[in-house]
């Protein structure tokens, strides 16, 4: 090819003056062709391409170096190391809930913003939302139903890690305060959760959120209801169940602000919280096991401080 | 045997997860218990035979010496997490066409639903509510699970048992979160959506939901149990029954942190706070199933009456 290439680009160079412009343009156009084929033979290997190159900056081929490379040089995978304990990866050790979880708030953020475009926070409005979104949007029923199954979902595989967590002791020093993270995580998952149940703004939401908002006025010394409240000056109109819902009754105050705890405040405060949680998990050494066991006859005496 | 209401509970679609979680609770506790009793016996042949456990690996997982150590993350975990989030995927979407989420009648302030329940994840609290005032049950022990929680790791002085399953070296800490966790707070959320009806009564699985039903009972105050009129009496009567209970809970308690020999060398390495801080959890969260038996059993409603606040 290279060969016939040089010579077709000779001929048309020297007999260019003699001959018509058809022939002129007939080589050409044959050079063009030439070169698009040659150019074509490099893009069988395209990890060899400029294109490549940048978007994934190291080469992908079969050695241990660009395994790790993979991983580590990639944002979404960089939480993990390039290499894990080989017993780490066996499903009865971890039951993978904390995974899930993860994943499952990721289904949630992203449902959750595509309700976002049919919803408004408004008394007015919010259940005639719920029924259009039900009943003319395409797919919104399914949306809907896959926002609130996820929910529960998660509510049930983060307590489930916590409980793994526990029996496994991976709370245990190097990762006390990991798990103290992991508990506001599961606090503020029900709160996530328990803020969403509103916004329908139906019976079932309303009455919920009535039962759950009351238990507020009873709280000792904030909450006008409760133990030493009347004596530090709380009424039902500057207690702390006030500044909850807005106001004394569940009503548009409550809904506007239950919208804003569950769409903007608490998912920041989560994926924050869900940061620290996974940095830890690097810094504490990775997953607690399958650790080799310990005997009794190995405790080391304790250091007295 | 009322079978349409007992369905009606189970299959309202808010009710599923619960209905999920009566199978998939006990499954994980086995699961977890399954490996704990086989590392012991591992840990058990170890201590036996001193030889063996200088060389051997220390773990119930297959073992050779000339396989690697470690692997690669890619492709060796992240295919499980492809996996797992494939599955996820498939269930939840098998679970959003087949079911859907309730929506009840536009919110309505004069029309009171009965019974009117929180979200299943909270009923355990709403089910504390029987047992305790608003206070209490809403505020201060919610509080304390969240607190309880999160001290764990710092008043948990056992070295052992980290980083894999075992219930011989963790017998006490295991028993401890059971009880908290499956006993009282699942089995509370069971019964606050299974057996809870109108009127937050207590309704047998297959029971006819009543609306009408009333139950004569008269819940009572302790001292009303003894007669008591006087207000100075019973106040007196009521503190003495509340710290008689706080007594004998740490003493019991007590009893259980130091009943073997390994549970007392455990014992010995905790600081005084450390120790103090556990007793206030567990005394705490011993007197839920307490004033659960004496509600229950005695209808006792209030052990310590003050103008202030009821115990």
């Amino acid at each position: 090819m290279a060969d016939t290439n040089g010579q077709s680009g000779n001929q048309s160079g020297n007999g260019a003056a003699g001959k018509s412009a058809l022939t002129a343009l007939v080589a050409g156009s044959k050079e063009v062709k030439t070169r698009a084929l040659q150019e074509m033979e490099t893009y069988k290997n395209p990890e060899k391409t400029d294109l490549w190159k940048s978007v994934l900056r190291v080469k992908h081929d079969e050695t241990p170096r660009s395994r790790a490379l993979g991983v580590l040089s990639n944002v979404f995978l960089h939480l993990h190391p390039a290499k894990i304990n080989r017993d780490a990866v066996s499903y009865s050790y971890t039951w993978g809930m904390g995974g899930i979880s993860f994943y499952i708030y990721i289904v949630l953020v992203f449902t959750g913003a595509l309700l976002m475009f049919y919803y408004h926070p408004s008394k007015v409005i919010a259940f005639r939302d719920i029924l259009y979104l039900e009943h003319d949007v395409p797919f919104g029923k399914l949306l809907r139903n896959m926002h609130r199954w996820a929910a529960h979902l998660m509510v049930i595989t983060v307590e489930l890690h916590m409980f793994r967590v526990f029996l496994t002791g991976s709370y245990k020093k190097p990762r006390e305060f990991n798990w103290a993270v992991g508990v506001i995580l599961l606090v503020l998952t029900l709160l996530l959760s328990f803020t969403g149940y509103l916004l329908p703004d139906d019976q079932l939401g309303f009455w919920a959120v009535t039962v759950g908002t009351n238990m507020a006025r009873a709280t000792p010394m904030l909450g006008h209801d409760g133990p030493f409240g009347s004596q530090f000056g709380m009424t039902p109109f500057n207690d702390v169940r006030f500044a909850l819902l807005g106001g004394s009754i569940v009503d548009s105050n409550a809904l506007l602000r239950a919208y804003i705890w569950h769409c903007v405040a608490i998912p920041i405060i989560a994926s924050t919280f869900m940061v620290v949680h996974f940095w830890r998990i690097r810094k504490d050494g990775g997953i607690s096991g399958p650790a080799p066991m310990m005997m009794e006859s190995e405790i080391k005496p304790l250091r007295k401080v | 045997m009322d079978w349409h209401q007992l369905w009606i509970i189970l299959a309202t679609p808010d009710n599923v997860p619960i209905t999920l979680l009566l199978f998939v609770m006990p499954f994980y506790t086995w699961y977890g218990l399954k490996q704990s009793f086989a590392n012991d016996r591992l840990i058990g042949q170890l201590e036996a035979n001193p030889e063996m456990a200088k060389t051997h690996h220390r773990k119930t997982q297959p073992y050779r010496p000339e396989w690697v150590r470690e692997v690669h993350v890619w492709p060796y975990l992240l295919r499980i997490e492809f996996l797992a989030a494939l599955i996820v995927t498939i269930i939840l979407f098998v679970w959003s066409i087949t079911l859907n989420a309730p929506l009840e009648e536009p919110a309505n302030s004069t029309l009171t639903m009965n019974p009117s329940k929180a979200p299943w994840y909270f009923l355990g609290l709403q089910e504390m509510l029987v047992y305790f005032d608003p206070w209490m049950a809403g505020v201060v022990l919610p509080s304390l699970i969240i607190v309880g929680l999160m001290v764990i790791p710092y008043i948990d002085e056992n070295p052992l048992g980290n980083g894999y399953y075992t219930y011989k070296q963790r017998r006490f800490a295991i028993w401890t979160f059971i009880f908290g966790f499956i006993i009282l707070w699942i089995s509370m959320i069971i019964i606050g959506t299974m057996i809870r009806g109108p009127g937050w009564m207590w309704f047998w699985p297959g029971q006819t939901w009543d609306h009408n039903r009333l139950i004569f009972e008269v819940n009572r105050d302790l001292h009303e149990i003894f007669g008591i009129r006087n207000r100075w009496i019973a106040f007196a009567l009521g503190g003495g029954a509340t710290t008689a209970y706080l007594v004998g809970a740490a003493i019991g308690i007590h009893k259980l942190i130091t009943l073997t020999p390994f549970a007392r060398k455990i014992y010995q390495r905790m600081s005084l706070l450390q120790y103090t801080v556990m007793q206030v959890f567990l005394i705490t969260m011993l007197a839920l199933p307490v004033k659960m038996l004496l509600r229950l059993l005695f209808r006792v409603k209030y052990v310590w009456v003050t103008p202030w606040f009821n115990i």
